[in-house]
């Protein structure tokens, strides 16, 4: 089993996002070994892109941030070899195709895996460009993470069946950032994809900030991922942003662990 | 190797939400595009609406002077809206209205195509809404004007370099929140596929007047023809029907800004080198860790950092050649040619009138050079007044 999987082994996963070296490279590191004290089960370790077409105000401010501070792939992967000497939860990047790509997709692979990265989420590399990236990533023993959304009307079956690691499930039509309420049936969604790969974990991450939608997106499914709502915290404090962000994982861990019947998703 | 592929170049690279919008997008193409009931409607708009074909003019004074080749301009500045853009915009808006959507959304780098578009929509009934960089909205108030009142909506793009890149990424992402209803009328021959092949079969009338007006004007095809090239779409309309020949050399006029040698530039063949974004694989000016560079040019239109996926298969080639022009060799020519011909030309097609002035004179009196004139100039007049040193108060 992958170390991605594992992390699904143990009841419902939260997953965090953060993009990294905002606003440095100390704050992110002690921010990750935070969430991953505060019960975080995998966490999504953004690599800064200078045209992030997927995201939202929020995190494009926080790229833009981190990129002006200098951080860099290979500044990214050091982090994760420091992350990794006591560090033992599953950590997957995710960025854009041109990062990985312009680097020399092999070469990136390379250095993600040997520094202890367990997969890969690329949002804009779709079913149809996954060949480019995927046999690469096998070689080194990563997971390309695949994604579907509430438009994926016809091609869930396949995306599910040759999904690696979890399924990322976009709850939203639109880019990341929090929403008042999630109005997509994800409990659809994430039945099609069980039906076509009984075995692949599903997340659900894009729009969820509170412990109720991610208490009711767990509920329907293997796990919640939240971005938005770090990165905020991370952008508020800065340097100081550790408390907090270790108090609001822990909320929501809670909050996706409890048990629980499906809810609405609305906050209250 | 996914669909879309121009030798290495292009594909799909675009979030999942927006993988069942091109795909739909791509079937409603294939029905329309050999359907005489849709190309009717579409040679009509084009005829009676936008004033094509739009014509093959001799330059006597600029032949003379240059002494060289003869030239000829492609008068695509004659269209309604002032640029080639009406050509894609008329298609594309077309299509979207048969695919029932009711609304259009574009980016727009001069302004050109989002006039174009929000011209488009009033005449169809459509909503529009228009994604331009802040910078531009600045530099082309004017249009930002008359995108206004032709009923467009015009959001300015604060984020990155606030210019035409940060304007298609913005479309993008509004597109992704929005389908069911809404067409992204994307103006260039870039993007995920099927908009390079789209955009270039709208604009590929341009090169299919161009040869039939000069054979029956002179009996032969032409030796070279030139465009500037931004994302490419008037050049690859004006090349399309000459790939075929290798008689023809095909010359595109990339957007050098203050010099290639300098930051300030943003000719992509000359210093770009392979990547993905914007849903395409292409050449992007970029720095070694793949940020996209932000890129300068004094023309707005050419002010972007990556290449139609089939320009840069051109140039992988070897079919076409990417040459760069400076602003100032770009600003003599917009006088220049107001001078000698009495056509004041978009500062983006005097980047192909500035290459002709170096080409023609080289060239034999029998030869001939046709300039695709892709725009007007009127937009750029307060802009080359100020770089010139001179304030205009309207």
């Amino acid at each position: 089993m992958s170390r991605i999987k594992e992390a699904f082994a143990g009841g419902k996963a939260f997953i965090p996002f953060l993009t990294c070296g905002d606003p440095d490279l100390e704050t992110t590191e002690a921010i990750v070994h935070a969430m991953a004290q505060a019960g975080a089960d995998l966490i999504e370790l953004g690599i800064p892109f200078s045209d992030p077409t997927a995201e939202g105000p929020v995190i494009q401010a926080a790229n833009a941030r981190a990129l002006s501070g200098g951080v860099t792939a290979d500044s990214i992967f050091a982090l994760v070899r420091r992350l990794r000497r006591t560090l033992t939860l599953p950590l997957v990047f995710m960025t854009y195709a041109n990062v990985v790509f312009s680097y020399g997709t092999e070469r990136f692979l390379s250095a993600a895996a040997a520094a202890g990265v367990d997969g890969l989420i690329l949002p804009d590399v779709p079913f149809e460009e996954k060949e480019e990236f995927a046999p690469l990533c096998r070689k080194y023993g990563l997971d390309l993470i695949s994604l579907i959304a509430p438009t994926s009307a016809g091609r869930i079956t396949q995306i599910a069946r040759a999904a690696e690691g979890f399924v990322y499930c976009v709850s939203s039509l639109g880019v990341t950032g929090m929403r008042r309420q999630i109005t997509t049936d994800v409990g659809a969604l994430v039945e099609l994809v069980r039906r076509a790969n009984p075995g692949i974990p599903c997340a659900v991450g894009f729009g969820i900030s509170t412990p109720e939608q991610a208490a009711a997106m767990a509920a329907v499914s293997d796990g919640a991922i939240v971005g938005s709502a770090i990165v905020t915290l991370a952008g508020r404090y800065g340097r100081d942003a550790v408390p907090a962000v270790r108090d609001y994982v822990q909320a929501m861990k809670a909050a996706v662990s409890a048990p629980q019947r499906p809810a609405e998703a609305d906050p209250p | 190797m996914s669909k879309g592929r121009f030798g290495i170049h292009g594909g799909q690279y675009l979030p999942e939400t927006l993988m069942n919008a091109v795909i739909e997008l791509e079937d409603a193409y294939n029905r329309c595009k050999d359907d005489p009931e849709f190309n009717a409607e579409l040679s009509e708009l084009l005829n009676e609406y936008a004033g094509r074909p739009s014509r093959l003019y001799f330059a006597r004074r600029m032949t003379q002077d240059l002494g060289g080749a003869k030239i000829y301009l492609k008068r695509e500045d004659l269209n309604h809206t002032g640029a080639h853009k009406i050509n894609n915009v008329l298609g594309q808006a077309l299509l979207a209205k048969k695919m029932g959507k009711t609304r259009l959304i574009a980016e727009t780098g001069a302004g050109q195509h989002g006039v174009a578009t929000a011209t488009a929509a009033a005449l169809l009934g459509m909503e529009c809404e228009v994604f331009m960089g802040q910078e531009d909205t600045r530099r082309q108030a004017l249009n930002v004007y008359k995108m206004r009142l032709l009923g467009a909506q015009v959001h300015p793009v604060a984020t990155g370099t606030a210019t035409l890149k940060d304007a298609v990424s913005q479309t993008m992402r509004e597109w992704t929140a929005r389908i069911r209803d809404t067409h992204y009328c994307l103006g260039s021959c870039m993007g995920p596929h099927p908009f390079p092949t789209i955009v270039r079969d709208f604009q590929a009338v341009i090169s299919r007047e161009i040869r039939q007006q000069l054979l029956e004007r002179e009996g032969r095809l032409p030796d070279a023809v030139l465009a500037c090239v931004g994302g490419g779409s008037n050049a690859i309309g004006a090349f399309y029907h000459f790939i075929q020949d290798p008689s023809v050399r095909l010359i595109g006029c990339e957007a050098a800004g203050r010099g290639v040698d300098t930051p300030d530039t943003a000719a992509t063949i000359a210093t770009g080198r392979l990547g993905i974004f914007h849903g395409m694989k292409s050449y992007f000016c970029q720095d070694e860790y793949g940020q996209i560079a932000p890129v300068y040019s004094i023309s707005a239109g050419l002010d972007y950092p990556g290449i139609g996926p089939e320009h840069a298969w051109l140039h992988d080639t070897g079919r076409a050649e990417y040459v760069s022009v400076t602003d100032s060799e770009a600003v003599d020519a917009f006088a220049y040619m107001s001078r000698m011909e009495g056509i004041i030309p978009a500062i983006e097609s005097a980047h192909a009138v500035a290459c002709a002035r170096k080409l023609a004179p080289s060239m034999g009196r029998e030869q001939i050079i046709v300039i695709n004139i892709s725009g007007r100039g009127d937009k750029d007049c307060s802009a080359i007044a100020r770089y010139r040193g001179e304030e205009i108060r309207e």
